[in-house]
């Protein structure tokens, strides 16, 4: 596990398709792909369901809400905000 | 039951779309939050009744995990892995029951073979 992140981090996520390199399980939803947002809570640590998808051995990793403004992913939604748990590997410093 | 909320006419909808495109993104077929293609149908909260293939599927399951045969993230992956056309016609558990069967092929739990002809003792 990495260092863990504070709440009101900047981060982003990752811009990455592991959807184009064959078999996966991915728990990132596609629209966050590079989306910059702010950590709101760290959620615990749990095994990476990325390996645990294939039985493979899963590290254990940082689980955290991420809140991001809705219009940094609808250009033209207003006020809204949208809270999602993401693991600490689709999270870069932004 | 109460009647769903009304469906909001399209045509009123604003133009509402993430900004990296779905459509020039590999999106997984159930990837679908956030598509504006779903927003038009209104949500379906109502519960809905279970029949006794539903309770035997997750009563699979439950045991599969149990005996730490099958994990639900293998459920999962294998659930994702269906066809579309597939993927959009069966029912939640049917999709469950599809992934289980493939992983236990996959696992060596039980044969192909071994399948038809228990499936053919069901007839």
């Amino acid at each position: 596990m990495s260092a863990l992140l504070s709440k009101g981090s900047r981060v982003r996520v990752r811009d990455d398709w592991p959807e184009t390199r064959g078999p996966c399980h991915i728990r990132t939803p596609h629209y966050l792909r590079g989306a910059e947002g702010v950590v709101e809570k760290h959620l615990g640590a749990f095994p990476n369901p990325e390996d645990l998808a294939f039985a493979r051995p899963a590290a254990v990793l940082n689980l955290y809400h991420v809140r991001f403004t809705a219009s940094a992913i609808w250009p033209d939604a207003k006020g809204d905000a949208l809270v999602v748990e993401l693991y600490e590997t689709w999270l870069e410093a932004a | 039951m109460s009647a769903h909320p009304p469906v909001p006419d399209p045509a009123a909808l604003p133009e509402t779309r993430p900004r990296d495109l779905p459509e020039t993104r590999p999106r997984a077929m159930h990837d679908m939050g956030g598509v504006s293609k779903f927003m038009c149908d209104a949500v379906d909260v109502e519960p809905h009744a279970l029949d006794a293939f539903d309770r035997e599927v997750d009563a699979i399951r439950g045991l599969l995990g149990a005996k730490k045969v099958m994990g639900v993230d293998e459920l999962r992956r294998g659930i994702e892995a269906i066809p579309e056309a597939d993927y959009l016609r069966l029912t939640y558990y049917q999709r469950w029951i599809r992934s289980i069967t493939e992983n236990m092929l996959a696992k060596g739990v039980f044969t192909e073979a071994e399948l038809r002809a228990a499936l053919e003792d069901t007839k």
